[in-house]
């Protein structure tokens, strides 16, 4: 799989916020932590109303006219020319790489692919952000989505940022490249496969002796964390804008996901 | 375990429970995978490869037709005879036909997925023919009475302990023991008598060259060469997609076929076969047939996008890599061709209503994407035929009969369930209009307490996730926008 290669623009005044379905239902803070962090670097925020969800879940379950359907309304959402930042690399590529192909032959919507950013890219490559670390030491595993992965290749992004962090010790746990079983449907439709997958994916990360774990995608996260209260463990993950916001704030405050 | 993709959830099942298979896969693919790490050092150089091995195998595909004729001319007149199948029951026959004509008994048969596909062994046996695999996993498979559960490694589902068992209960006078080199030297003794006797050997084909009419085969035994060799009559059989154009397209597909599936930078063996026995030449077969085998290729070769699937040069990186593969291994998947390459080339064979479970049994991580040799859009290919399940049935009538015809695909909308249908459709209905999103979400935020705890899936492994108290959107609703 080839991630085209993606020039970046110098850092803009404006940026849309694309904070997806998971942020806005489940993991609201993550979407205020995201505002603030990339407001503190000066960047004004604007978060269109209407957003509603990517249409990858219909799209992976193979009913392709009823992301259309979504996929037109969220492109209508973001009529001016600002680069969007999304909080998901999952979403990201489903609006980067998914959107021509679902919307072919459109110069309208390949504009609009064309402005997507996921978060850690965007900070990386679009505003070449310095962080520093106010935390205490920790033991952290990064856990970066397929699609994130493989569409967006914002596996690097997160462990420069994580780098930045004196004080973060960023551990490998192992099979880190392999999936953690979510998939969507497939988690409902293959529960005993994803589940098999999922039981080795947390154990993985409980055996990396770690304090935490990083994500920049809520799907994989709500899998992950709601498998550790399953099992009655405490290892949570939570969302990369968060954690960056908490690790660089003159006095870290404590994180709330709910 | 049952052989048919209907029993893909329960053979899954199954599966998960076995220690021994999980342990035995896990290990094996560990392996694999660091073999083909090592072949493939520089990320630059494989994507280099990779995309000059899809660009030969799209480019030979576009001209699938004329090449198959070509290649038909050049077999021919290099005296090779070219036999055609359409349905794996005709192939067999062919090959049945070809051995019987002749008063042949016995047939030794090289490592050959193609065969597999077609079941000639059991077609062969039922006429009398006995027919040995000569592939050291192949014959391991045949003597328990088994399926490969690998395209590469047959056997690969089996450790040493099982080996040493099976070769003591059903080999005479030979001992249980897990030592690997003498539990090969017992298969390589018993295989050798095999060759000595048979009348025909059965081969596969990596790549068939239509510029020069030659049979490329490749492997590690010499068993193939013993095969193709030994025999007085050769048959190979094919898959229409193995032809490429020029004999120059080879170099850079084995480069890619070896590497991906064992890691190696050549397989020991490379058998180029152009032609019978000679009469001033002192060994080699003295007939040489090719059996082309559509099978279902023709329906997934009209269709732009699912052609992309015979791009295929069967290396196995793709189950090597598949995370569902590696926890259920190859047998689960009832199919022939197991893992993620089986998962869209099956439904062209099997169609559609009885590989249902295949395409919807991967969570799209596209790790066989980023591994394949020749860039097949493996996930994509998967999502498609998710829209092809699903889809309602579009039906059109054939010109000359009232019988209705499938557009694209046999069994396509087997899978539509008119109430998940109804549920996306409500879905987007809610994802398209802001007002009834914002309600849905309010609803669902608010009444987060009264959501029940159901049983199901999800929540064999994990709690249900529980929505915040008030979304992100309302949050934000009174920021003010310069």
């Amino acid at each position: 799989m080839q991630t085209a290669i993606k020039h970046y623009p110098s850092k803009p005044k404006k940026v849309y916020l694309y904070a997806t379905c998971l942020v806005d239902n489940f993991a609201p803070q993550s979407g205020l932590d995201a505002i603030a962090l990339l407001e503190r670097e000066g960047i004004e925020i604007i978060y269109p109303q209407g957003q509603t969800c990517c249409g990858q879940p219909a799209y992976n379950s193979g009913y392709a006219e009823q992301a259309q359907q979504v996929a037109i309304h969220q492109i209508a959402q973001f009529p001016q020319p600002w680069p969007i930042v999304v909080l998901s690399g999952s979403c990201g590529g489903m609006l980067r790489k998914h959107y021509p192909t679902l919307l072919p032959d459109s110069p309208e919507v390949a504009a609009f692919s064309e402005r997507i950013y996921e978060f850690s890219e965007f900070l990386v490559h679009v505003l070449k952000i310095k962080l520093e670390d106010n935390g205490h030491p920790e033991r952290v595993a990064l856990h970066t989505s397929c699609a994130g992965r493989r569409e967006m290749g914002i596996r690097e992004p997160g462990v420069q940022l994580l780098h930045q962090l004196n004080n973060v010790m960023l551990v490998e746990q192992a099979y880190e490249s392999e999936c953690c079983g979510f998939g969507g449907s497939f988690s409902v439709k293959h529960a005993d496969i994803s589940s098999a997958m999922l039981e080795d994916k947390t154990r993985h990360l409980r055996e990396a002796d770690i304090d935490l774990y990083v994500s920049a995608d809520w799907g994989c996260m709500l899998n992950l964390n709601g498998a550790f209260e399953h099992q009655q463990q405490t290892l949570r993950g939570i969302h990369l804008a968060s954690y960056l916001l908490q690790r660089t704030q003159a006095e870290p405050e404590p994180i709330d996901n709910a | 375990m049952h052989n048919s993709p209907r029993n893909f959830k329960h053979n899954a099942h199954q599966a998960l429970q076995d220690n021994t298979i999980r342990s035995n896969f896990r290990g094996a693919m560990d392996f694999l995978r660091n073999k083909r790490r090592a072949a493939f050092p520089d990320r630059e150089d494989f994507e280099q490869l990779s995309a000059q091995g899809a660009a030969i195998k799209q480019r030979c595909l576009q001209k699938l037709p004329q090449l198959l004729e070509q290649l038909e001319q050049q077999c021919h007149s290099n005296g090779i005879q070219v036999h055609w199948a359409e349905t794996a029951q005709q192939a067999n026959q062919i090959v049945q036909q070809l051995i019987t004509d002749r008063g042949g008994r016995s047939a030794v048969k090289g490592k050959s997925m193609v065969t597999e596909e077609i079941g000639l062994t059991d077609h062969l046996n039922q006429f009398g023919i006995d027919c040995i695999e000569s592939d050291m996993g192949e014959y391991i498979v045949q003597l328990a009475k088994e399926i490969p559960s690998h395209i590469i490694m047959p056997a690969i589902h089996k450790n040493a302990e099982q080996i040493g068992h099976l070769f003591a209960d059903k080999i005479p006078n030979v001992n249980y023991t897990t030592d690997v080199d003498r539990l090969i030297n017992t298969g390589r003794e018993q295989l050798r008598q095999h060759f000595y006797g048979a009348d025909v050997g059965i081969s596969g084909v990596n790549f068939a060259i239509a510029e020069t009419g030659t049979l490329c085969l490749v492997e590690n035994e010499g068993n193939g060469r013993m095969t193709t060799t030994v025999p007085n009559l050769h048959i190979a059989v094919t898959g229409i997609e193995k032809v490429v154009e020029f004999l120059a397209d080879i170099p850079p597909l084995l480069k890619l076929l070896t590497r991906s599936a064992t890691g190696q930078a050549i397989t020991t063996y490379v058998n180029m076969i152009t032609r019978p026995r000679q009469d001033d030449e002192r060994d080699g077969p003295k007939e040489v047939h090719l059996v082309l085998l559509d099978n279902g290729r023709s329906q997934a070769f009209a269709d732009d996008e699912l052609r992309k699937t015979l791009q295929c040069i069967r290396c196995g990186a793709c189950m090597n890599y598949c995370p569902v593969y590696t926890r259920i291994g190859g047998h689960a998947y009832g199919t022939v061709y197991p893992g993620p390459i089986g998962q869209i080339f099956t439904p062209h064979q099997l169609g559609l209503e009885q590989t249902k479970d295949l395409p919807t049994a991967s969570s799209l991580c596209g790790a066989c994407e980023e591994v394949c040799p020749v860039k097949i859009p493996i996930p994509k290919l998967l999502q498609r035929l998710r829209v092809e399940s699903n889809k309602p049935s579009l039906r059109v009538k054939t010109e000359n009969s009232d019988r209705t015809e499938p557009v694209v695909m046999h069994g396509e909308g087997s899978a539509r369930r008119r109430l998940e249908a109804l549920l996306w459709r409500v879905w987007a209905g809610i994802c398209s209009r802001p007002a009834l999103y914002r309600t849905t979400s309010w609803a669902v935020t608010r009444g987060r307490q009264l959501i029940p705890n159901w049983k199901n899936g999800w929540t064999q492994s994990r709690t249900l996730p529980k929505p915040a108290s008030k979304p992100l959107h309302e949050r934000l609703k009174n920021r003010i926008h310069s």
